[in-house]
C-alpha cells in the first residue's frame, strides 16, 4: 500500500497546483497587501505602475520617491514589454494599479468608461498655468483634468552642421527648402533626411497638418483637415518619399540616434531623448529645427509634444489616498520632478518654473528645443482622436506616401471614419 | 446513502480516479478555452469599449460594422491570397527537399539536420534577422550588398509598396522557418514506402517522373493530407513574422495585414474595442471552419479507408 499512498499524495499535490494555477493567475498586482508588514499597519497600500524607462537609474529613482512618501505604502511595479496593453487589460479587473502613468494621459474611452478619476481639484489656478498648456489641454476632457503630466518629451529635426556647410545649404525654413536641402545633402554614402523607415507615416502625420496651418480637429472638435493645404502638404511627403533622398530601411528607426550618429543621414526627425547620444558622438556638430512650415505664405513651424501623465484608477480601493499621492509626487515635490526629468534621461520638466531651473536646458540645441515646445508645441494628437481615427489616418498616410494615392480622396475617407468616431464619443 | 456513494465511485473507485486524473485538465480547458470563447461570442453582441462586462446590447451591429469595414475586408483578402500562395509553395518546397535528402548518397543525417534546424528558431528572432540584417534598406544589408555586385541601387525592402518587395521578405522568412519541419514529415512518409514497389516499377521499366507520379505521390497521400492541413492552419495563424517585420511605433501599414494583426490592434491595442474585436474573431472562425470543411471534403481527411 506504500506505493498507493505516495501516488495519492502526489495527485493531491498535483491537483492542488492545478487548482491554484486556475484560480490564482494574475493576482500579483505589485501591491503590498499589508498583511505582512507590521509597520505599515494603518497606512493604505497603493500600487503604482510605470512603463520601463530605458535610462539607467530611473527605476531606482521612482522607487525612492515612493518610499519617501509618508502617508501610504506605495509599491512600484516596473513593466517591461507592452505597457499600454498590459495596463488597459489590468484596468478591467480588480487587480489593476491604483496610480499609473499613461502616454498623453488616459484614452478617451478610459475616461468615458469611468475607469479613471477626475483630478481637477489637485491643482489650483496658478499651478495649472505653470504646466505646459498643450499638455494640459490634452489631458483634459469637458473641463475635467484626468492626469498630471510627469515630464515633457518632444520630437524635432536635427541636422549635421558640418555636412550642411560642405553642401552650402542653409537650415531649411520651409518644406520646399527641406526637400531641396535633402537633395543637395544626398551622396552615394549619405542620405539627406531620415523620418523613419516608413517614410514618415508614423511621425509626420501631425507636423504635416500643423505646418499647413491646420490641425487634426478644429477648436470645436470637428474634422480639421479637409482642406487644399493639407492635400498640398501630404503630397510633399509623397514627393519626399520618391525623391531618393530619404533614408529608408535603416537598421534602427527614427527614435534611435544611430542612423544620424553613424553618418547614414545628414538630417533626422527624432526625439529630444537622443540628445545625450548625439552630443557624445558629434559634439557641437548638430543643430535643431522644428518641422518647417509648408511655404512662405502658409502655416507655421511645429513640433509634437507628448508626456506620460500620472492617473488614478477608479477601481482603486483608496482613491483619495491615491490622489493625495499623485499631488504629493507630481505637484508638490518640485525637486523630485526636476530630478526625474534631468538626472536619468533627457526630458523637459512638465512645468515652466522647473524648466527654467534645469541646467542642461540653458544653452545650445537643448535651449532651442525648449523654445520650440513653448512656441511651436502641439500635443501629439487631440484627446478625441481615438485609436480608430488614428488607424484610419495612418492607413491613409501609408497609401499616400508609399503608393501615391490621391491625398484628397484619402482625406475624405479618413473624414468619414473620424466623424463616426466623434459621434460615438460625444454623441 | 452509502450505497449511492459507492455506486458513484464505481468499481475499484474507477469513477473517482477518473475524476482525479481528468478533472484538473477539464477545469483548465473550461477556464482557459471554453469560457473565453463563449464570452467572446457574448461580447460580440455588445458595445464593449474598455470593458468585458458590457451592458449596452447592439445585436448584430458589430458584425455589420466589421463587414462594412473596408480595412477588415481587405485583411481577409490578404490572408486568403497569402494562404493560396504559401500553402502550395511550402508544400512543393518541402517535398522537393525531402526527395533530395532521401536520395542523398552521403551526409544524409547532416542535410536532414541542417534543413530541420530553422524549425527550432523563434519566429520573432528570425523576423528580426530578416528585417535588420538580410533585408534592411541601406547599402550594407546582405540583400543590397548582393545587388551592389551587379551595380543595382539598394532597395528599401520593407518600406516600399511599388513593387511590393515586402512579400519577398515575409514569404522567404516563413519558408525558411517551416520547410524543414514538413520535410521531416515527408521523409518519414518516404521511408515507409516499401522498396519492393520501386523494384517492381524498375522491372516494368518505369523511371524518373513516372515513379514519382505513380508510386511515390500516391503512397505519400496520408502524409500529404496531414501536411496540407497543418500548412493551412499555420497560414490562418499568420501573425508573428508579419507583426515583427512590418509593425513600427506608428502602427501597422494597411497592406499585408492579416486579420489577426488587424483585430489585435482593434481589440487589444489602445483601441480596447472588445465588441468589434470579438465580432471580427467570430467571422474569422466561421471562415476558417468553412475552408477546413471544404478542404476535408476535397482531400478526404478522416475518410475511413485512409
Amino acid at each position: 500500500m506504500g506505493s498507493g499512498f505516495s501516488r495519492r499524495r502526489l495527485l493531491g499535490v498535483g491537483g492542488g497546483l492545478a487548482a491554484m494555477a486556475v484560480a490564482g493567475c494574475g493576482s500579483n498586482t505589485g501591491r503590498d497587501t499589508g498583511s505582512g508588514g507590521s509597520s505599515s499597519g494603518s497606512k493604505p497600500a497603493l500600487a503604482q505602475w510605470y512603463h520601463q524607462y530605458g535610462e539607467a537609474g530611473t527605476q531606482q529613482a521612482v522607487q525612492r520617491y515612493a518610499k519617501e512618501y509618508p502617508d501610504a505604502t506605495v509599491t512600484v511595479q516596473w513593466s517591461p514589454g507592452d505597457y499600454d496593453k498590459k495596463t488597459a487589460a489590468a484596468l478591467l479587473t480588480d487587480n489593476g494599479p491604483d496610480v499609473f502613468e499613461y502616454g498623453n494621459g488616459p484614452s478617451i474611452d478610459m475616461i468615458k468608461g469611468g475607469q479613471v478619476v477626475d483630478l481637477s481639484d489637485l491643482l489650483d489656478d496658478t499651478t495649472k498655468a505653470d504646466f505646459t498648456p498643450s499638455l494640459m489641454a490634452r489631458m483634459t476632457y469637458q473641463d475635467k483634468l484626468y492626469a498630471i503630466p510627469q515630464v515633457t518629451d518632444m520630437q524635432l529635426l536635427v541636422y549635421r552642421k558640418s555636412l550642411l556647410e560642405q553642401a552650402g545649404v542653409q537650415p531649411p525654413q520651409t518644406v520646399d527648402e527641406l526637400l531641396a536641402a535633402a537633395k543637395k545633402l544626398t551622396t552615394d554614402k549619405v542620405k539627406g533626411l531620415f523620418v523613419g523607415n516608413d517614410g514618415g507615416v508614423g511621425i509626420l502625420g501631425g507636423p504635416a497638418l500643423w505646418s499647413a496651418g491646420l490641425d487634426y480637429l478644429t477648436e470645436d472638435n470637428q474634422f480639421g483637415f479637409d482642406d487644399p493645404a493639407a492635400v498640398e502638404s501630404l503630397r510633399k511627403l509623397r514627393e519626399l518619399f520618391t525623391s531618393k533622398t530619404l533614408l529608408l530601411g535603416a537598421p534602427t528607426d527614427w527614435s534611435d540616434p544611430s542612423a544620424f550618429t553613424q553618418g547614414l543621414t545628414a538630417m533626422q526627425f527624432t526625439g529630444l531623448w537622443t540628445f545625450p547620444a548625439i552630443q557624445k558622438a558629434l559634439p557641437d556638430d548638430f543643430g535643431v529645427l522644428p518641422w518647417p512650415k509648408l511655404n512662405a505664405s502658409t502655416g507655421k513651424p511645429s513640433v509634437p509634444v507628448g508626456a506620460y501623465g500620472s492617473t488614478v484608477s477608479a477601481k482603486s480601493k483608496n482613491v483619495d489616498a491615491a490622489k493625495k499621492f499623485v499631488k504629493w509626487l507630481w505637484v508638490d515635490q518640485a525637486d523630485k520632478q526636476l530630478d526625474f526629468a534631468q538626472s536619468y534621461g533627457f526630458h523637459i520638466p512638465a512645468r515652466k518654473s522647473l524648466a527654467e531651473k534645469a541646467d542642461k536646458l540653458k544653452s545650445g540645441p537643448a535651449a532651442d528645443a525648449v523654445k520650440f515646445v513653448n512656441e511651436n508645441g502641439h500635443a501629439q494628437t487631440p484627446i478625441l482622436w481615438s485609436p480608430k481615427s488614428g488607424t484610419a489616418y495612418s492607413d491613409a498616410l501609408n497609401r499616400i506616401i508609399k503608393s501615391g494615392s490621391d491625398p484628397a480622396t484619402e482625406i475624405k475617407a479618413v473624414k468619414a471614419v473620424v466623424e463616426a468616431e466623434l459621434k460615438r464619443i460625444t454623441g | 446513502m452509502s450505497q449511492v456513494t459507492a455506486r458513484l465511485r464505481g468499481r475499484y473507485d474507477r469513477n473517482l480516479w477518473f475524476a482525479i486524473f481528468v478533472g484538473p485538465f477539464v477545469l483548465g480547458l473550461l477556464v482557459f478555452v471554453y469560457i473565453p470563447i463563449v464570452w467572446s461570442v457574448v461580447l460580440s453582441f455588445f458595445d464593449a469599449h474598455n470593458t468585458v462586462t458590457p451592458t449596452k446590447f447592439v445585436g448584430l451591429g458589430n458584425y455589420l460594422d466589421m463587414l462594412r469595414d473596408a480595412a477588415f475586408r481587405s485583411s481577409l483578402i490578404t490572408f486568403v491570397v497569402f494562404a493560396a500562395f504559401i500553402v502550395p509553395t511550402t508544400f512543393v518546397l518541402s517535398l522537393g527537399l525531402a526527395l533530395l535528402v532521401n536520395r542523398a548518397r552521403f551526409a544524409k543525417t547532416f542535410f536532414r539536420s541542417v534543413f530541420f534546424l530553422p524549425t527550432a528558431s523563434s519566429y520573432v528572432v528570425a523576423a528580426l534577422i530578416w528585417k535588420l540584417s538580410i533585408f534592411n534598406g541601406v547599402r550594407f544589408g546582405l540583400a543590397n550588398t548582393v545587388l551592389g555586385w551587379f551595380a543595382i541601387e539598394p532597395v528599401a525592402w520593407l518600406s516600399v509598396t511599388q513593387p511590393p518587395w515586402y512579400w519577398l521578405v515575409i514569404v522567404s522568412a516563413r519558408m525558411w522557418l517551416q520547410a524543414g519541419f514538413y520535410m521531416i514529415l515527408f521523409l518519414a512518409g518516404l521511408q515507409r514506402i516499401s522498396p519492393s514497389l520501386y523494384e517492381a516499377a524498375a522491372i516494368d521499366g518505369a523511371t524518373g517522373w513516372r515513379v514519382l507520379r505513380y508510386i511515390t505521390l500516391p503512397q505519400l497521400r496520408a502524409t500529404s493530407t496531414a501536411v496540407l492541413l497543418l500548412l493551412l492552419i499555420n497560414a490562418f495563424q499568420a501573425f508573428d513574422e508579419f507583426y515583427n517585420l512590418l509593425s513600427s511605433a506608428g502602427g501597422y501599414p494597411p497592406y499585408a495585414r492579416p486579420p489577426l494583426v488587424y483585430l489585435y490592434y482593434a481589440a487589444l491595442g489602445q483601441g480596447q474595442d472588445f465588441g468589434h474585436g470579438s465580432a471580427g474573431a467570430v467571422i474569422l472562425t466561421l471562415l476558417i471552419a468553412i475552408v477546413a470543411l471544404a478542404q476535408g471534403r476535397i482531400v478526404g481527411l478522416g475518410r475511413r479507408d485512409d
